[in-house]
């Protein structure tokens, strides 16, 4: 037997119910009635106590979704979602809370098993202060807290539940909402258009740096609920932000809807650092159950010498259809996208990214790492385009793939377009095994099986750990590992 | 000490190994010479455990343990180490962070506790000068873009850090000019030791006029056909292993 058959049944042999996170609370829900109609929109709205204007925006999405058909020229396969087969809304029973005493200890308890901290003084006292990261948290259609708010507002910076912004500061919301993602973008940010629940909303003045990480984690734990979240980050001008999101969910036999919506707008001189570690539920070994990840994620470069970067590490999900983007639209702008794409057992994912190079002496850096093992599929998607007034537009790509085993999948489908001469543009692209050889190597030298393919994979992502903000690089670094052996952490 | 006892070994129902069989002391530096396709190489991955072998019959016992029985990284930690005739590249790996992990492992399956950082760049910086071994070297990713004489000094490198007891080196002179073959040679004599045996596999005299062994044993048809003292291989030198190969046929 080669030396890393050993390898692969080990992968293939992997309970994907290890999954640390599947454990579900019990809790009294508030749910709008199933499916979605104009009654269910208007629910919702009354729910969050919006304005009238904010309704009218969401029933006119819906209205455009009713005649959009869901989108089928990704490389995965799945049994049709059924639309009226999902509650839009739940939410916990209680309450929304005031302060951190008011929230209900199940909940508080279930992002403590997550190792999420809300109680500042908690993270205050037992965490280095480096380490301080402001929490917003979002369970299913709700967020049930939102840390250091005080302390943010200080430095003017406004973070919070997008439900609140919409109510407290409808101006810079009705500017910016769908400016980067217009409501009939796609089918799924359309939906989302509609019945979005909650997500973050981040204002950072001119010329602040925020003073800590701001990150949301998102949970779904009720049954057959759709997580519809919205995000909107704006950084004025000369601004600095490091955002970090976290997922997970219950496991459960049946697949469950994730649609979420990202936008983030960089203004003149501004900085957007956007982070994910999605590990949501990826189904079992036979490819039951499982969340459908179709996440519309964009960022808008609308001022000069602003930057946006992604940085993705994603593990979870049963199928992840997503592609965070920048538009560059501001002379010397600046695009990045960093990701890693694991899949085992039978997950399928179609990820990727778009560079649109609309101003002049843009830039943009591709570096996507895929790890396909068990019977997964793997697939990069990528556009990199240059518009005809993108003078001396440049990009770099990379993408490699590595294959454990022999009967999973890793595909590259880049889509390149130039309009205007001067552009630059450079794709480069791998597809790997771990060789026999390798593995063989390192065992000789003393390591077991999963060390040796820790090692290598490790290797393989380096590049990209190393965009992701320190502690959350180790996590990753964790999850990573998790995913491909259930041994190690 | 050493005792590989009638190994009999195919690889895709081709018999390559043929009851082979050779004792190798403690202390002991002992030379296997033979023609291309003798069994060799062969013969150095069963030792290290390489699994694409089949082992049909003949057992390797170092120290009166029966190694076949081990996963290749189990025999690491009881002392066998192999210097790869083309040591395998790990991108992104670093060098120190490969060497730390294995050694770590290493000394963890041995139920010993972990070398502190200092103690660890202490002992890699000491044995790297040695070799010639400069820092840049040890800042890449193991074995990416080295030069064939840089790999199988890093090799070496290994084989210092490790202390094993067994020590098999692979063709370790092909591919190295003279001044690389006289820094390996130099940093192999360097760990020659009582409790160490050492199996140096070459197809030329070469690299016996700098690691001087103990005894020659001349292989072919995946035997042992001839063992004599050190100038077994000057004979050799000068006769070629024609005679053997029609011996053995």
């Amino acid at each position: 037997m080669p030396a890393v058959q050993e390898t692969i049944d080990r992968v293939r042999s992997i309970d994907l119910d290890q999954y640390k996170y599947g454990f579900e609370t019990t809790i009294e829900m508030e749910k709008s009635e199933k499916g979605i109609s104009e009654d269910v929109i208007r629910y919702i709205s009354a729910k969050k106590d919006e304005p009238e204007w904010m309704l009218a925006w969401r029933l006119d999405a819906y209205k455009r979704w009713q005649t959009m058909k869901e989108p089928e020229w990704a490389r995965v396969s799945y049994d049709k979602v059924d639309y009226k087969d999902i509650y839009y809304y739940a939410a916990p029973k209680r309450p929304a809370a005031m302060s951190l005493d008011e929230i209900d200890p199940e909940i508080l308890k279930t992002y403590e098993k997550l190792g999420i901290p809300l109680r500042e003084v908690e993270v205050l006292e037992g965490i280095a202060p480096e380490r301080r990261v402001a929490v917003d948290a979002v369970f299913d259609s709700v967020s049930v807290a939102t840390t250091f708010k005080a302390e943010l507002s200080k430095a003017g910076v406004i973070f919070m539940p997008i439900s609140e912004a919409i109510r407290e500061y409808p101006d810079l919301v009705k500017k910016y909402l769908g400016s980067v993602v217009p409501v009939t973008d796609n089918f799924f940010a359309t939906l989302n258009s509609a019945v979005f629940s909650d997500g973050s909303f981040v204002y950072i003045p001119p010329g602040v740096r925020c003073p800590m990480e701001l990150s949301t984690y998102f949970r779904i734990n009720e049954r057959d609920t759709g997580q519809f979240e919205r995000t909107l980050i704006i950084a004025d001008k000369g601004s600095y932000v490091s955002y970090l999101e976290g997922c997970t969910a219950p496991k459960r036999d049946d697949n469950q809807l994730h649609a979420a919506v990202v936008e983030l707008v960089a203004l003149d001189d501004a900085e957007i650092k956007y982070s994910t570690v999605q590990n949501w539920y990826p189904g079992d070994n036979e490819g039951r159950g499982g969340i459908y990840n179709f996440v519309t994620k964009r960022g808008d470069c609308r001022g000069v010498n602003s930057k946006i970067s992604w940085t993705q590490v994603e593990t979870g999900s049963a199928i992840t259809w997503k592609y965070p983007s920048c538009i560059l639209r501001g002379d010397n702008s600046r695009g990045e996208f960093y990701s890693i794409a694991v899949s085992n057992g039978m997950q399928q994912v179609d990820s990727g990214t778009k560079m649109i190079h609309l101003g002049k002496n843009t830039t943009s850096r591709i570096i996507s790492k895929g790890i396909s093992a068990g019977r997964s599929q793997n697939t990069y998607r990528g556009l990199v385009s240059a518009h005809r007034k993108a003078a001396g537009a440049r990009n770099f790509t990379n993408c490699d793939s590595l294959l454990i085993g022999d009967q999973c999948g890793a595909h590259t489908v880049p889509y390149i377009e130039s309009k205007n001469s001067s552009a630059q543009f450079e794709h480069e692209a791998t597809t790997s095994k771990i060789s026999e050889d390798q593995m063989f190597y390192c065992q000789s030298r003393g390591l077991s099986n999963e060390e040796a393919t820790a090692l290598i994979v490790n290797g393989f992502v380096r590049d990209v750990l190393q965009q992701l903000p320190m502690e959350f690089a180790v996590e990753a670094q964790k999850l990573i590992s998790i995913s491909l052996e259930g041994s190690v952490g | 000490m050493i005792e590989i006892k009638n190994l009999v070994v195919q690889i895709e129902d081709n018999r390559i190994l043929n009851g082979l069989s050779l004792t190798v002391n403690d202390g002991e530096v002992a030379a296997i010479m033979g023609p291309n396709g003798s069994g060799k190489s062969t013969l150095s991955y069963v030792i290290a455990g390489k699994e694409d072998y089949e082992v049909l019959d003949g057992e390797i016992l170092l120290d009166g343990e029966n190694i076949l029985e081990m996963s290749p990284d189990e025999r690491a930690a009881a002392g066998v180490f192999l210097a790869f005739q083309y040591p395998l590249e790990i991108p992104g790996v670093g060098t120190m962070t490969f060497l730390k992990a294995t050694l770590n492992a290493q000394r963890k399956a041995r139920g010993e506790g972990e070398l502190s950082t200092p103690d660890f760049i202490r002992k890699v910086n000491a044995a790297a000068d040695k070799l010639e071994i400069n820092k840049d070297m040890l800042k890449r990713a193991l074995n990416v873009g080295f030069s064939g004489g840089e790999k199988k000094r890093m090799e070496i490198l290994q084989m210092a850090l490790l202390e094993p007891k067994f020590c098999v080196l692979d063709e370790t002179d092909s591919g190295l000019d003279i001044d690389a073959l006289r820094i390996v040679s130099e940093g192999v004599n360097a760990l020659r030791a009582q409790g160490r045996s050492f199996l140096v596999i070459t197809h030329y005299q070469r690299l016996l006029n700098h690691i001087v062994p103990d005894t020659v044993h001349v292989m072919s048809q995946g035997r042992i056909v001839k063992s004599g003292g050190k100038e077994l291989a000057l004979e050799l030198e000068a006769s070629g292993y024609a005679e053997y190969r029609t011996e053995a046929a």
